[in-house]
């Protein structure tokens, strides 16, 4: 598949799934947290509007599953602008900046890459209440060192080019470079960067929803629905697999969709 | 060689002290105390707790206190499991994780580097693809995912392997969990190694060797297999760290009766100590891994030694 085909082709299955967790909810008839016992674990049917079936609290899985999708998508969002404001910030002084200041600020990050991240998140839900906020930002916080390297690298050599040198000449002063001058030449890979952060975002959130440490009862994420799926899975495996599926192929598209940005980027800077 | 080695040690150190210190903060700025949520209890009585567990000290106190425990191996008592120290609990629970952990990266390791390798011979070919596309997929697909459909298919529906954890199952038990750990890093270690293949087998070595008349096999086995393997080597720490995090959600599922099951369990009953004491644990055995790791990178590779 050719990087632009790939684009389109993740892109649009992408969209397809944010629109449908947008409208779903709102053109079926039920509701996420209506419990409703007289239909416990009905099977996906067209004809009582349960397109997935119901959970063990007959609520509608249809509608809970683009609820998922929904927060899954928001957490993992947020998260990835939260990396990308600390990475870039972060990166971008590094590279400017340079010497041994820049040298301690790596080592710094070759550090945190040995640690084990995703566990010091679960000892921060242990330790403080499951909210919503603190999950934005703890997963931010563990995804930006990617973002961090590669930004430093990329400012470092265009910290050397002559347009920069210029603008040093003309007497601008060192934040006006940075923001006027650099950062609008690190765009394209911050966009593939975050692109490839998103599907590790999604990765984290939907681990710690499975465990149950994510997000709460009656709201729901795509983790947290395969992890009630997989305690009916042999009543109702529907149940396990619909949110398992969806939960892949959205993870599959942003990984697919960030190789096909990065060799979109790669071959114009080549040309 | 000793003095890379010895840098080595030494620069493993400050990390670990930090990855302590850290874990420990974060447990000990949480609000409110280990013994606050069950009920009211009387002043003295939570006094005589706090003094128990020295609660009561000044904080950097409490961590010099925690830091001698864990040089003499002493991960203090469990907040929950009350008759059993943290360090027992970790001890009897290790040998379950370490098995299964050292089986899937062994199957990884051979699967992926046979799967990369072909790959980087039939580079361009429906072969090729079909590798990639298979391990794309298997990047993508997390192990919380992997290891339900697992068991859907072939423990519920077709019954080829059991899911449970009773001894009664023999060998068999191991089979899915450890496939569930090993798939996501088969498939990053073959993508790792058909790119560094396909890079080493373009150099010039290479052209020499096959212009000496040596097979592909022998090509392969003899001068490329080595320097092709670095890039994997300097994944295993990562792939270790995945897979202990992967064993929390196998044995979680399976039922096993690891680290991880402890850990999930102790995370949910928010037990403080043994929480942190298998987040330190983790972390200290990931830096250890990862430095044992670096120092046979510098015993493969000379140029590393030298930098």
């Amino acid at each position: 598949m050719s990087g632009n085909r790939t684009i389109r082709v993740t892109g649009g299955i992408l969209l397809a799934v944010a629109v449908l967790a947008l409208v779903g909810p709102w053109v079926s008839p039920h509701d996420y947290a209506t419990t409703n016992l007289d239909r416990i674990l009905a099977s996906p049917s067209l004809g009582d509007l349960h397109f997935f079936g119901t959970d063990d609290l007959g609520r509608d899985l249809f509608v809970r599953t683009m609820l998922g999708i929904r927060v899954t998508l928001l957490v993992a969002i947020v998260a990835s602008l939260v990396s990308l404001v600390i990475g870039v910030a972060y990166g971008a002084i590094a590279g400017f900046v340079g010497g041994r200041i820049d040298a301690a600020m790596m080592r710094f990050v070759d550090t945190l890459y040995a640690l084990p991240f995703i566990f010091f998140v679960i000892l921060l839900m242990v330790a403080f209440e499951r909210n919503f906020f603190l999950i934005f930002v703890a997963i931010g916080a563990i995804n930006w060192l990617d973002m961090a390297r590669i930004v430093r690298g990329q400012t470092l050599s265009l910290r050397e080019q002559a347009f920069v040198e210029a603008a040093r000449l003309t007497g601008l002063s060192m934040p006006r470079i940075v923001f006027r001058h650099i950062a609008p030449n690190l765009i394209g890979i911050v966009v593939v960067y975050v692109t490839l952060t998103i599907p590790q975002a999604i990765l984290v959130e939907s681990f710690l929803s499975f465990l149950g440490l994510g997000v709460q009862e009656p709201q729901t994420s795509l983790g947290a629905l395969v992890d009630a799926g997989v305690k009916q899975m042999e009543r109702a495996s529907w149940a396990l697999l619909v949110p398992a599926t969806l939960l892949a192929l959205v993870l599959m598209c942003f990984n697919f969709l960030g190789d096909g940005l990065r060799d979109f980027f790669d071959a114009r800077h080549s040309s | 060689m000793l003095r890379y080695t010895l840098l080595r040690i030494l620069g493993a150190i400050p990390t670990l002290l930090l990855v302590i210190a850290l874990a420990f903060l974060m447990v000990h700025a949480a609000p409110g105390g280990p013994f606050d949520a069950e009920r009211v209890l009387p002043a003295a009585v939570e006094a005589n707790i706090a003094e128990a567990y020295n609660l009561d000290d000044p904080l950097p106190k409490q961590f010099l206190h925690y830091l001698g425990g864990l040089v003499r191996g002493d991960l203090g008592p469990s907040y929950r499991y009350r008759d059993h120290t943290v360090g027992e609990l970790i001890g009897n629970a290790l040998p379950y994780s370490l098995k299964l952990g050292a089986m899937a990266m062994a199957l990884a390791l051979l699967i992926g580097v046979a799967a990369g390798t072909v790959a980087a011979l039939r580079q361009g070919t429906a072969l090729d693809k079909v590798v990639m596309g298979f391990s794309m997929t298997g990047i993508s697909i997390p192990v919380f995912v992997i290891a339900p459909v697992l068991v859907l298919f072939f423990a519920v529906k077709w019954q080829w392997f059991p899911a449970g954890w009773s001894s009664t199952n023999g060998v068999g038990r191991y089979v899915l969990p450890v496939i569930t750990l090993a798939l996501p890093q088969i498939a990053y270690i073959a993508r790792l190694t058909r790119a560094s293949m396909i890079d080493v087998l373009g150099r010039d070595f290479i052209r020499t060797a096959r212009a000496q008349g040596l097979g592909t096999a022998t090509v392969v086995r003899v001068h490329a297999l080595k320097p092709a393997m670095l890039p994997v080597l300097s994944y295993m720490g990562p792939a270790i760290a995945a897979i202990l995090t992967g064993s929390v959600v196998v044995e979680e599922i399976f039922g096993i009766p690891g680290v991880g099951q402890f850990f999930v369990r102790g995370a949910l009953n928010r037990d403080y100590t043994l929480v942190l004491g298998i987040v330190v644990f983790y972390a200290s055995l990931i830096v250890s891994l990862n430095l044992i790791v670096d120092i046979l990178y510098g015993a493969i590779d000379p140029r590393v030694r030298y930098r």
